[in-house]
């Protein structure tokens, strides 16, 4: 009775209660790490590492030839050899083929005799393309895919004759791939963050304001920021567990990039837990606008949703009409999520993110501002 | 029993803008003993708790609990109360022996889950959530959460409401025994008979004032020497003592 009052031991019972009801809470747990890891398998078993064309083959198209084979043995091309030229037609126009190929046997074939030098020659292969408007970007890869095909092979065959303008000689440089987890992890990572943040943070103190759980407290000795740090702790804690086992099975079972290793995987821990502190304010700010339990997923969506889809999540913000991408470029979570992509694959440090983490820090003084004025005890 | 005050409230007004919920309260309440806030809803009943709970801030009056100011040293006064709320619930997902660790946490002593338990006979719920108890169990358990820091008044608000006889009594027996063991007792209720049998003394409050101070007994005494009479004989025994004799005194868990 007599020994003094310890606050320190009162926000660590706050924090060890939380934490024990966040791990026994279905919807934190699905939040925080279901989701990510449902979306970074689908994305990673979809993604597959790059851009594939789909490319019908006309029936009656000519297929022992060595143009066909290397569009075969591409790695790019997927052939669809399997389709009536009707329905080939109707996938094209609606882009479910980039393209349709038909390579003719020329009548005039030379394989076995040498061209004569002079002698006017039909070549003896003809590949005929046929794009679609609703597939542009694709088609141009097959286009430069299939002209340097047929580049290099017309050299092969008239390598005995100097070029007529100009050789060509191509270098490429060996890069780390870049692959599509390294561009959704981090995204995935950022929105884990934030649903813990914001979500958990408001429903948590909403329902203890509204079953008087609050109130019972402060009939005990504890004071009132024990109860917000011991909360935010547990938080944090919950959210740096799930950051670590996201990037650990992205690690280990998707090959995400963690460029120098331990020391990266620690920045990014270092960069979550600002990420999750700075959605914390959005979370203490919902529990104190939302009037009841049902208020606060419409309230707690208004903040995530936006910075789900236009955070660079699931795609590059590039892919956005330019009047769009300002707001984009200042979201909370598009500096989080810049950081992380920077950190993990570029190798970059903390200081080198300062920009992003510098605006992470106004959105976190701004946010907590309005929290302070927002949050309600009772 | 010499009569020594513990909690002094002195004119006590709180008003909620142009509302007046307590209206120039004054009471004592005595050491030891169990003091009962009796009066219709919106009496102003658990506003005048909460003030001197430290829950709340009074309009004007001054209150002493256990020697302390309740404005100068709201800190000293809640170390020394256990407060069960009104319809309270607890921390979500935990079980009753992690609330205990959690309130011990809170209030800065070391107890163990089970010896706080095995004062409201809850240890086979040790591992239960308190929203799977039964209405009598939920309150018992409430009482064991005020009795965490050994103190020297707690306050129940409305500990029966809504539970069977049984329970009822299950609950009387436990709070005179805490009385018994000389922590003094702040209860409101409804329930007059409950008031008869429970409290040492009685404060009839309507309307945000207090109406009358006095035991049950006296209070009784008095009514009857104006003449009063119950319109019906009165009999040896009445329904809930029917009631009891015929389901059995044992208390119930469901």
């Amino acid at each position: 009775m007599n020994k003094p009052y310890s606050n320190f031991n009162a926000t660590l019972a706050i924090a060890k209660a939380s934490f024990r009801s966040i791990l026994r809470s279905p919807s934190a747990v699905i939040f925080t790490l279901l989701f990510p890891l449902i979306f970074i398998l689908v994305f990673g078993f979809i993604g597959g590492g790059g851009i594939t064309v789909d490319l019908g083959v006309a029936k009656g198209s000519d297929v022992n030839n060595p143009i066909y084979k290397a569009l075969q043995g591409s790695g790019v091309i997927h052939l669809v050899t399997n389709e009536t030229a009707e329905q080939m037609n109707k996938d094209l126009a609606k882009g479910h083929l980039d393209a349709i190929l038909n390579i003719t046997k020329n009548a005039t074939s030379w394989p076995v005799y040498a061209p004569l030098q002079g002698k006017p020659q039909s070549p003896p292969f003809t590949v005929n393309v046929q794009y679609t408007s609703a597939s542009q970007e694709k088609g141009k890869i097959l286009n430069s895919l299939v002209s340097g095909i047929l580049f290099k092979m017309n050299a092969a065959m008239a390598k005995n004759a100097p070029p007529a303008l100009a050789e060509l000689k191509e270098t490429t440089v060996t890069v780390r791939a870049y692959k599509t987890i390294d561009f959704i992890l981090p995204g995935q990572l950022g929105f884990s963050l934030l649903s813990t943040g914001v979500f958990g943070t408001a429903f948590v103190f909403l329902s203890l304001r509204q079953t008087l759980v609050i109130k019972r407290f402060f009939a005990t000795p504890v004071k009132r920021y024990s109860i917000v740090v011991g909360e935010a702790l547990a938080r944090i804690t919950f959210a740096l567990i799930g950051a670590a086992f996201i990037l650990l099975i992205g690690r280990f079972a998707f090959g995400f990039t963690l460029i120098h290793g331990f020391v990266t995987f620690i920045n990014m821990l270092i960069l979550s837990f600002i990420g999750v502190v700075v959605f914390m304010g959005f979370g203490f700010t919902v529990s104190g606008i939302a009037k009841n339990e049902s208020t606060v997923p419409p309230i707690a969506n208004l903040v995530t949703l936006p910075q789900f889809l236009l955070s660079g999540t699931f795609f590059s913000i590039t892919v956005f009409p330019t009047w769009l991408q300002p707001i984009c470029k200042v979201l909370p979570l598009t500096f989080l999520n810049d950081a992380m992509r920077q950190v993990a694959f570029e190798g970059a440090n903390l200081w080198d993110v300062s920009h992003q983490l510098f605006y992470l820090l106004l959105w976190g003084i701004g946010i907590y501002a309005v929290a302070v004025k927002a949050f309600k005890w009772e | 029993m010499a009569k020594q005050p513990i909690i002094t409230v002195n004119n006590l007004v709180k008003n909620y803008g142009d509302f007046n919920a307590v209206k120039d309260i004054s009471f004592e309440v005595y050491e030891g003993e169990i003091f009962g806030l009796l009066g219709p809803n919106g009496a102003g009943k658990t506003t005048t708790l909460e003030i001197i709970e430290t829950l709340r801030d009074k309009t004007s009056g001054t209150i002493t609990v256990d020697g302390f100011d309740i404005e100068k040293d709201a800190a000293s006064i809640k170390k020394r109360i256990g407060v069960q709320l009104q319809a309270a619930g607890y921390y979500p997902n935990l079980n009753l022996s992690e609330l205990i660790e959690l309130f011990s946490g809170l209030y800065g002593v070391n107890k163990t889950p089970m010896e706080m338990l095995e004062k409201v006979a809850l240890t086979d719920k040790a591992k239960a959530k308190y929203k799977e108890l039964s209405g009598g169990q939920k309150q018992r358990f409430s009482i064991a959460t005020t009795l965490i820091n050994d103190p020297r008044i707690i306050f129940l608000d409305e500990p029966t409401t809504g539970l069977d006889p049984q329970a009822r009594r299950n609950l009387w027996d436990l709070i005179k025994e805490i009385r018994d063991s000389g922590t003094t007792v702040v209860i409101t209720t409804h329930y007059m008979d409950e008031a008869e049998i429970l409290c040492d003394r009685v404060a009839f409050v309507d309307g945000g004032r207090i109406i009358d101070i006095d035991t049950p007994d006296n209070f009784i005494d008095k009514l009857v020497a104006t003449g009063f009479e119950r319109k019906k004989e009165v009999k040896l025994a009445n329904l809930e003592d029917v009631f009891i004799n015929l389901t059995g005194k044992e208390w119930r868990e469901g």
